[in-house]
């Protein structure tokens, strides 16, 4: 199992390099002068010059790489043009709050799709399941961005239920800062006002974001429940008189889970990427708005910074799935031992 | 005649599907006395597995039983209630699959599976404890002839034989059959060798405790020195029925006949001669005898009429107009 | 000299008539059908032709839907069903475009990764693709788009450059498993060429999976130029595109609702047309199964 985890970790760490180097390129590939871009126009030539050399601008791209991957190890990632501190100050200040975001998106996933996936399995073919298959497959099909148009329609705006900007009335005291997720942070503080307010503004953009991926692993579970069913090793299971309720959460499950969370992996990149929709819509304050933010104004370190930043968490993520999907089926374990 | 352990009578299942309505089961019939040893024969597809599925009660979700009654000691099977099924199901019959690679569930280890059956089958007064379960899983192993009984309870499916899935899947039919086990085909997908072991091993089981049996196959060999009755199906249809010398000695019904000219002999001299024709689409199936199209005897009626079964006397029954009239 | 034997590709006339069968695929087919014409025919079909570009019409803007604009207009007084109609006219043409550049490459690339499996080709090419997928696909789009001057075209080409390893990972897990079956090393020792035995054995087999992919990667290849073009990153204004209609009319929520929900609508329909559609293109390869 270790030389499992192992394999994944190199592996990981060469792909994140291969990132690195691709977005590096793509970085220094925009024509301009990104030493005159920092000073402005009416900076004198020779200013110009001077940064040059200290940002290496002159030497070849690969002492450039060279220098860029030493700087980012020991966090120096460079300065933002938008917003003229260190890129790693923004950083620390914005992820947090999109770490917060997309971790409530995932449990939202898991915790819906697959109770709902399972009981349309189950009783497939009833109205439920039919309900079930119609909306799941709709669900699909609909943008992150169109739902959260319409949630911040409809709820934000027409029925009034929940708030649509940002994480905290303005009413409310911030908790003190330990994790940056507001939610442990209130609580760790024993402040459940804070911890109540958080939350509900929580609610719009994590459900925002999490419909689409909701509707494709109900979908995936349902399907899957519904093959397993009339495979034989259910069957005997029945035939041999397990009580049906270790049957379904038991014997049922686990092999009906193991598609679901395959697809996760894919799932939580779709998060990832369509964080930076959502977040621009619900003024999120999160490193996904930073990043467009710094897109749209081509600031250069905080684009390559943001990319990497959304590359770790992918990495990161996928390996816990595999994690996860290992558990779940011991032939997989078994197999990577055996080779 | 003393009552059966098992009693299905004219059972008819047909199966929903997109194209429309698969009639499968044909009025079947079968019988199955305590202690008794019964064979089905046939091809493949020819509803025997259904059959079974229909009297444990685990069909698809798309299978209907149109008409028929199943009695199992007495009690109507088909109409029992959830709990009284799985009451049987525990303590009762129990069923043994064709492929013991499908049968056992490939993410769990044998020996959660196995206990848990015999948590429910073998301790139905109190609740057992952990070593009393695990002890008891052992003894079952140990009972179908497999080595290092603790080993196999830590193992998963994928890390065994097949021979030895086979030998598990018999043992977790041990915690529930005492009166009634059906066996699907034990050995179809293991070499003959471990096949030939198994069917000594299930011979050696129901002899020991005094089982019923149904014993499916596609090998002559294998039931000609088991069973005690025999059924022939084809096309959903019990079409013949037989005690087994009976059977081999005069087979009347015409694809019984081309059935058993169709298995080489070590002896004797011939190419075996192989039946044209193949078995009719269920989705599309005629009201009358399903053999006729390939019958040499057919005659008029057979393409319009169902033959009913006749007795033809010393426990022989046979549905062919060639030996009756209604 | 003989081709092998291979599985047949799908007899055409049966397929149709299980695909037309299957009424939600005649549904998908007739909602792409129908963007397809609405597209090609927007000029001519549109009610307000000229308010497709640059166009400004103060006294009309912000009407809600009425019986002249059936969706009613946006805040320059132009016609929004019209401008929806010129939309998937860049919509259409950013599938069509990203998909013959991605198709053509990602699969030849999984073809030879696939066939010369365990060589320095196969881990080259196979690494790079994943070195593409480390990334979620959007963010690299975002990224490559932003060091670009945003428009249609850089759009297109940020897109094509992120999807390519998609075809590649399906050819290749599909031609590295061919690789070894009984037909294709039969050719191999009857003298095939390498090109023969890429394409004219393993290919054919990836078909299906390919044609379906594609089918339905036409809606997703849109939702991300939409996207692309919600954030700024793709069309700029004026051009009529779907994702900026989108972004440009959320500032005009909740009053002006139509301004921004029709066109978001419309993004929906499309992708669900594509994702019917697709699916019966898979059903139609799976009619090998009885």
């Amino acid at each position: 199992m270790s030389t499992f985890i192992l394999k994944r970790l190199s592996y990981t760490v060469f792909v994140l390099f291969g990132l690195s180097i691709l977005i590096f390129v793509i970085a220094r590939v925009l024509p301009g002068d990104p030493a005159r871009l920092a000073l402005g126009p009416r900076a004198p030539d020779w200013a110009v010059e001077n940064l040059r050399q200290q940002l290496h601008l002159n030497e070849p791209l690969y002492i450039q790489y060279f220098y860029w991957v030493r700087d980012a190890v020991s966090g120096r990632l460079g300065e933002s043009l938008v917003t003229r501190r260190d890129v790693m100050t923004d950083v620390l200040e914005f992820l947090p709050a999109t770490l917060e975001l997309i971790t409530l998106s995932a449990i939202l996933v898991v915790v819906l799709a697959i109770p709902i996936g399972m009981l349309a399995g189950r009783r497939a073919n009833s109205w439920f399941d039919n309900v079930v298959r119609v909306l799941s497959y709709v669900g699909v099909a609909v943008p992150a961005f169109v739902v959260a148009i319409i949630f911040l329609l409809v709820f934000g705006f027409m029925l009034n239920i929940a708030p649509s900007i940002g994480r905290l009335s303005p009413s409310i005291v911030a908790p003190p800062t330990v994790t940056g997720f507001l939610t442990i942070d209130s609580l760790i503080s024993g402040n459940m006002p804070a911890f109540y307010d958080a939350i509900v503004h929580l609610i719009l953009p994590g459900l925002a974001l999490a419909l689409g991926p909701i509707a494709q692993e109900a979908r995936i579970t349902r399907s899957s429940v519904v093959e397993n069913l009339n495979k034989d090793y259910i069957l005997s299971t029945v035939s041999h008189g397990v009580p049906e309720r270790l049957l379904t959460l038991k014997y049922l499950m686990r092999p009906s889970l193991i598609p679901t969370v395959s697809v996760m992996g894919l799932d939580i990149s779709s998060l990832i990427a369509n964080a930076f929709l959502v977040e621009l819509i619900y003024n999120w304050p999160g490193i996904s708005r930073y990043g467009i933010t710094a897109m749209l104004r081509k600031d250069l370190n905080a684009i390559v910074a943001v990319v990497m930043i959304a590359g770790i968490i992918f990495a990161i993520a996928n390996i816990v799935v595999d994690l996860i999907v290992a558990y779940l089926d011991p032939r997989i374990r078994y197999v990577e031992r055996a080779a | 005649m003393a009552e059966q352990l098992l009693d299905v009578k004219d059972l008819h299942v047909n199966f929903k599907v997109y194209e429309g309505l698969l009639r499968v089961l044909n009025g079947v019939y079968l019988s199955v006395g305590a202690k008794e040893k019964v064979g089905i024969i046939g091809e493949s597809g020819c509803g025997k597995t259904t059959t079974m599925k229909t009297i444990m009660r685990i069909l698809a979700a798309n299978a209907i039983v149109a008409s028929g009654t199943i009695a199992y000691k007495g009690i109507d099977v088909l109409n029992l209630g959830r709990q009284e099924q799985m009451r049987l199901h525990r303590t009762s019959m129990s069923m043994i699959f064709q492929d013991p690679t499908a049968a056992l569930n490939p993410v769990f280890k044998i020996g959660e599976q196995l206990e848990d059956i015999v948590r429910y089958s073998e301790f139905t007064s109190k609740a057992p404890s952990k070593q009393e379960v695990r002890t008891k899983a052992v003894e079952l192993l140990k009972n179908a002839a497999l080595p290092e009984p603790e080993r196999i309870l830590d193992s998963y499916p994928f890390q065994l034989s097949g021979g030895m899935r086979q030998r598990v899947c018999i043992a977790m039919s041990l915690a529930s059959a005492k009166d009634l086990l059906i066996a699907d085909e034990p050995g179809t997908s293991l070499d003959v060798t471990i096949e030939d072991q198994i069917m000594r091993l299930l011979k050696q089981i129901v002899e020991e405790r005094g089982l019923s049996v149904i014993l499916i196959s596609h090998s002559i060999g294998a039931v000609k020195g088991f069973v005690t009755k025999l059924y022939v199906m084809y096309a959903g249809t019990m079409v013949e029925e037989a005690p087994t010398e009976e059977l081999f000695s005069n087979p009347v019904h015409p694809y019984t006949q081309n059935l058993l000219k169709a298995v080489p002999k070590l002896s004797g001299g011939g190419v075996p001669e192989g039946i044209a024709g193949r078995i009719p689409s269920y989705l599309t199936i005629t009201d009358g005898c399903r053999f006729a199209s390939r019958c040499r005897s057919a005659k008029e009626r057979c393409h319009t009429d169902a033959p009913p079964a006749f007795d033809i006397g010393n426990g022989h029954r046979v549905a062919c107009f060639l030996y009756g009239d209604t | 000299m003989k081709q092998a034997v291979i599985r047949k590709g799908p007899d055409f006339r049966k397929s149709w008539h299980k695909f037309s069968k299957n009424y939600l695929s005649a549904v998908g087919l007739g909602v792409v059908a129908l963007v397809a014409v609405v597209a090609i025919f927007a000029p001519y079909i549109a009610p307000y032709p000229t308010h497709a570009g640059f166009f400004v019409d103060y006294p009309e803007a912000h009407e809600s839907p009425n019986w002249l604009h059936i969706f009613g207009t946006d805040q320059f007084g132009r016609d929004v069903l019209t401008r929806i109609m010129f939309g998937f006219r860049y919509s259409l043409m950013m599938a069509v475009v990203v998909l013959s550049l991605v198709v053509p490459a990602g699969v030849v690339l999984g073809l030879v990764a696939g066939y010369y499996k365990g060589s320095k080709v196969e881990m080259v090419i196979m690494r790079a693709a994943d070195i593409f997928l480390a990334v979620p696909p959007l963010v690299l789009a975002l990224s490559i788009c932003s060091v670009l001057t945003p428009s249609v075209f850089n759009a297109m080409m940020a897109v094509s450059l992120m999807w390519w390893p998609w075809y590649t990972r399906l050819v290749y897990s599909i031609s590295s498993s061919l690789r070894n079956e009984a037909f294709v090393q039969a050719a191999e020792i009857a003298g095939a060429s390498p090109f023969h035995m890429i394409f004219r054995e393993i290919l054919p087999n990836c078909l299906g999976p390919i044609l379906t992919k594609m089918t339905l990667d036409a809606g997703w290849v849109i939702l991300i130029g939409a996207s692309l073009s919600f954030v700024g990153l793709g069309a700029q204004p004026p051009t009529p595109d779907l994702g900026t209609m989108v972004s440009d009319g959320a500032s005009f929520l909740p009053e002006q609702w139509w301004i921004s929900i029709f066109p978001a609508l419309t993004i929906v329909l499309i992708i669900l047309g594509f994702n019917l559609l697709g699916d019966g293109v898979r059903d139609m390869f799976a009619a090998e199964s009885v």
